[in-house]
């Protein structure tokens, strides 16, 4: 008995690894198989075709969840930094506007203002200053106003230099006359051609004309293709705008070399004789004139602030802070909501997640120990609330927790409740507590069922056997094999709780909302979705924060969702 | 049997129903003095395993009592009965280690952290695994885990063993092995062991009592020679080793032999076990080892039969030929591979006997 040769491990005989010791023990170099090649390469290529196959099968599946969830997710990172729509508006402005201190000077000078009559004058035919005006409003209010209104009254603006170079040469005003200097052959001979089907062809600028009058090419072709696109004009037949005449007069007056044989070098020669002569139109007035606001510092700041193509703002804001001129600051106490609605979702949320622990298991271990037709009965009342529509049953919440609802009815009837004192059971976060809980409730029964059902009856029987009692035999023995199932149920419910929605909508009034109500107002009513998007990515990454720590703390192969 | 002064454990008209209808157990009476290995055996569903958890407590007895030295325990909740007990799969905790395994049983009476060490290591020890004390269930081998559900099951020295077929899931070499040290460390200890398995060989190597079952019932209940060889009915000769059975009617009793007429004609010498009268059915029993191929060595009045050789297996150390005999094709016997033994040729046809105390007439 004793001797050590009938120990477990002192096994003489063939046992299955008895191969592998043989194939291991007389071999230094790497195996190689019969042909010759080396072991791995040919399993390798054995089982390539096995592999690809696999591949094959779950192709389909890779590129849906690709498309539909991977792509959505970095689609929605992307748009809570993305900050594309004032560089692409306004992208004069936003040159002249870098050099701009705004400790300096309270406001920019007069090249800005032109910038922006250009930028603005496109923008307007373009109808893209309103989305700005809007997005820009996300950081300071009054500016979606500003944009509106000025985008009224900008195609005035520069009228006088129009007026005068007219007054100068009636040939001028005719569009002819800046096609020739402007269009491209290519383009002309397109457009001549065009029959009215399918788009117009695209507005083409004349070789080397850029290099003569920068600042009037570039704001003519912009003019060239909003008359196409936008109005499907032809622009050899429409007056430019006036913003048109004002590059003209900035590239000729800042002293713009006219080769003898550019078109129509002897109007613009005589033309650039003329304009130091010319009346000027002081722009900034004319804005102020619209709105003061365009003497506002912080206008101009934010404007300057926002011309990256990429912002931490929405970030910022997502977590009740702004940036400021001196840096990072906490938003005024009144505007300050995300930081509570996010810290009110986890804790919320954990309330929901533990009531569903108590509730579920003690109905998953009937589950698990029940005959099964008791079981399975069990189970189709478990799922029960899967068949109905999700908003029927909260809306069934809303009419048992009400004042006059039947649980408060019947409070008052037992005696527990006065009836001038019924309990607010709807409309805060309890109700939003106890909707939930009952919502998310299956989906802690069922994986807790799911482990419960593994664990054997014989370790309670041998923990009995051993000398414990009933509770002892549960609480050492059984209870430490299901929290696996604890810890699966409790990940579903809690991710599912802090990104719900609908039901703290429905019940939650002001006191029971989540962060997710937030997000939906920001993306459908505000439609600040990069806000939205912040908010989201924020909870993205708490909700991988919290998986990283119950990894660390618990460990992720301690979560299962069946045997 | 019931009320036997020095029983240990004592089935008294024990019944068990599950559903109402139908009896599991029916009318168990058994009585185990102190220090005897008994073991259950029987097919599955037999009631076996039912009354080990009724002993256990598990489960409650339908009617009659279940006494451990001397004290009716039908009330008695299991984890008040200090029984020790082994489970088929072992049932070892999986988030304890070995040592927590063995600790366990300790902690729950409450004994002080050194005592609780000692034990554990001396029933290590009992089991030669000291060195895994460490180790969690799931890092040992099927007979590793084994052997520390055995260990369990003793580290708080109960009186009383239970073992639900512990060793059903081991291969051959590894059961064999562990059969020896149970039954040794069984009397070493002087516990009082019940065993179940449907498994005869571990029944007749390990037990000194066997308790056959069937049907709900104790169909025999004696030491293992006893059971082989002299098997009280048909039931028990065949599902104890091999056996071949010859069907016929008594034609005449005589003393402690009685004459048998096969329903092919032929007539043999029997023991009557289980026949009264003359006329009454029967099933003949021989075991495949005593049937005689030299009839010469037989008795001058001794029956002989003819029998064709249908089929000759080599096995090393015994030779297993099938024959027919007497309209059976099935007829089995065992020959030792002695230098003076000759094969047997398929299609020859030769004479077979046995002394009659051999075979052993039993209900029909």
């Amino acid at each position: 008995m004793s001797n050590a040769t009938t120990g477990p491990y002192n096994l003489t005989g063939v046992t299955p690894d008895t191969g592998l010791k043989v194939g291991q023990s007389d071999e230094s170099g790497p195996v190689l198989a019969a042909d010759g090649t080396s072991l791995k390469s040919s399993l390798n290529r054995a089982l390539r075709k096995q592999k690809m196959r696999a591949l094959l099968l779950i192709a389909p599946l890779l590129f849906f969840i690709l498309v539909t969830f991977i792509y959505p997710i970095g689609e929605m990172l992307f748009r809570s930094v993305e900050n594309q729509i004032v560089g692409e508006t306004l992208p004069r402005t936003v040159v002249e506007l870098a050099d701009w201190d705004a400790d300096v000077t309270d406001v920019p000078d007069a090249p800005v203002f032109s910038a922006l009559t250009k930028d603005l004058m496109v923008a307007v035919e373009e109808k893209n200053h309103t989305r700005l005006g809007s997005r820009l409003n996300y950081e300071l209010s009054g500016v979606s106003s500003l944009f509106r209104k000025s985008g009224r009254g900008v195609d005035d603006f520069g009228e006088v230099y129009t007026d005068q170079f007219v007054a100068l040469d009636p040939a001028w005003e005719d569009p002819a006359t800046f096609i020739a200097i402007f269009a491209g052959e290519r383009w002309l001979t397109a457009n001549a051609a065009y029959d009215g089907e399918g788009p117009r062809p695209t507005f083409r600028l004349a070789p080397g004309v850029e290099d003569v009058l920068p600042e009037t090419a570039r704001m003519y072709a912009d003019f060239a293709r909003v008359v196409q696109v936008e109005d499907d004009d032809n622009p050899a037949e429409e007056d430019p705008w006036n913003a048109v005449y004002l590059a003209l007069y900035e590239d000729l007056s800042a002293g713009a070399v006219i080769p003898a044989d550019f078109p129509q070098a002897a109007l613009l020669t005589q033309a650039q004789d003329a304009v130091a002569t010319f009346d000027t139109e002081d722009l900034r007035a004319q804005f102020v004139e619209i709105d003061e606001d365009w003497a506002d510092r912080e206008v101009w700041r934010i404007i300057q602030g926002y011309s990256a193509p990429y912002t931490a703002g929405y970030f910022l804001n997502a977590v009740d802070l702004q940036q400021t001129p001196d840096g990072v600051a906490w938003r005024p106490e009144n505007q300050q909501i995300y930081i509570t609605l996010f810290i009110r979702t986890m804790i919320m949320s954990t309330a929901i997640t533990l009531a569903c622990i108590l509730l579920g298991y003690p109905v998953a271990w009937l589950m698990a120990n029940l005959p099964a037709r008791q079981a399975n009965l069990l189970m189709i009342l478990v799922l029960l609330p899967f068949w109905t529509s999700l908003l029927v049953r909260t809306s069934a919440w809303k009419v048992m927790l009400q004042r006059e609802g039947v649980i408060n009815d019947l409070l008052v009837w037992i005696g527990i409740v006065a009836d001038d004192n019924r309990l607010a059971l709807i409309n805060n976060a309890t109700g939003t507590i106890i909707a939930m809980t009952h919502i998310l409730l299956p989906f802690m029964i069922l994986p807790l069922y799911s482990v419960m059902k593994t664990i054997p009856v014989s370790y309670t029987r041998a923990a009995k056997s051993l000398g414990a009692t009933n509770w002892t035999a549960f609480w050492r023995v059984y209870f430490p094999q299901s929290v696996p199932g604890i810890g699966a149920g409790s990940i579903l419910v809690f991710i599912l709780a802090i990104g719900y929605y609908i039901t703290p909508e429905i019940v939650g009034g002001t006191k029971g909302v989540f962060i997710s109500n937030r997000i939906a107002y920001h993306i459908s009513s505000s439609l600040n979705w990069g806000l939205a998007a912040a908010l989201g990515a924020i909870l993205l990454v708490i909700v991988l924060a919290l998986y990283w720590a119950y990894d660390r703390i618990v460990g992720i192969d301690n979560v299962k969702l069946g045997g | 049997m019931a009320n036997n002064a020095d029983a240990f454990v004592e089935f008294d008209r024990v019944q068990k129903s599950y559903d109402g209808e139908q009896l599991v157990v029916k009318d168990l009476n058994l009585s185990m003095p102190k220090g005897e290995f008994l073991t259950m055996l029987g097919p599955s569903g037999s009631g076996k395993t039912t009354c080990l958890m009724m002993l256990a407590g598990f489960e409650t007895a339908t009617h009659g009592d279940i006494r451990l030295d001397g004290t009716p325990i039908n009330n008695i909740p299991p984890h008040k009965r200090g029984i020790g007990m082994v489970f088929q799969n072992y049932a070892l905790f999986p988030h304890m280690t070995v040592a927590e395994n063995l600790a366990f049983p300790l902690q729950v009476r409450k004994m002080n952290k050194s005592t609780q060490e000692e034990k554990v290591m001396r029933a290590l020890g009992m089991v030669q695994m000291q060195d895994f004390a460490g180790r969690r269930p799931s890092q040992l081998s099927g007979g590793q885990q084994q052997r520390i559900a055995l260990a369990r099951a003793l580290v708080f020295e109960p009186e009383l063993v239970l073992m639900d077929e512990p060793l059903g899931a081991l291969d051959k070499q590894l059961r064999e092995t562990l059969q020896f040290e149970i039954t040794n460390l069984a009397h070493e200890l002087g516990i009082t062991v019940v065993y179940v398995t449907h498994d005869q060989t571990e029944a007749l190597t390990m037990s000194d009592r066997v308790a056959v079952f069937e049907n709900g019932r104790i169909q025999q209940l004696a030491p293992p020679d006893e059971l082989y060889e002299e098997p009280q009915n048909s039931f028990v000769a065949q599902f104890i080793g091999e056996n071949n059975t010859l069907e016929g009617v008594v034609s005449e009793i005589k003393g402690d032999t009685c004459v048998v007429k096969l329903d092919s004609g032929e007539v043999i010498d029997a023991v009557p076990v289980n026949v009264n009268k003359v006329g009454e059915r029967t099933k003949v029993s021989i075991r495949p080892e005593r049937v005689e191929v030299d009839t010469a060595k037989l008795g001058p009045d001794a029956h002989t039969l003819k029998a064709e050789v249908l089929e000759f297996v080599y096995m090393g150390d015994i030779f297993r030929t099938r024959l027919r005999v007497a309209g059976t094709d099935n007829f089995v016997i065992k020959t030792r591979n002695s230098p003076d033994q000759t094969k047997l040729t398929p299609g020859t046809t030769i004479n077979i006997g046995w002394l009659p105390r051999d075979c052993r007439a039993l209900d029909a």
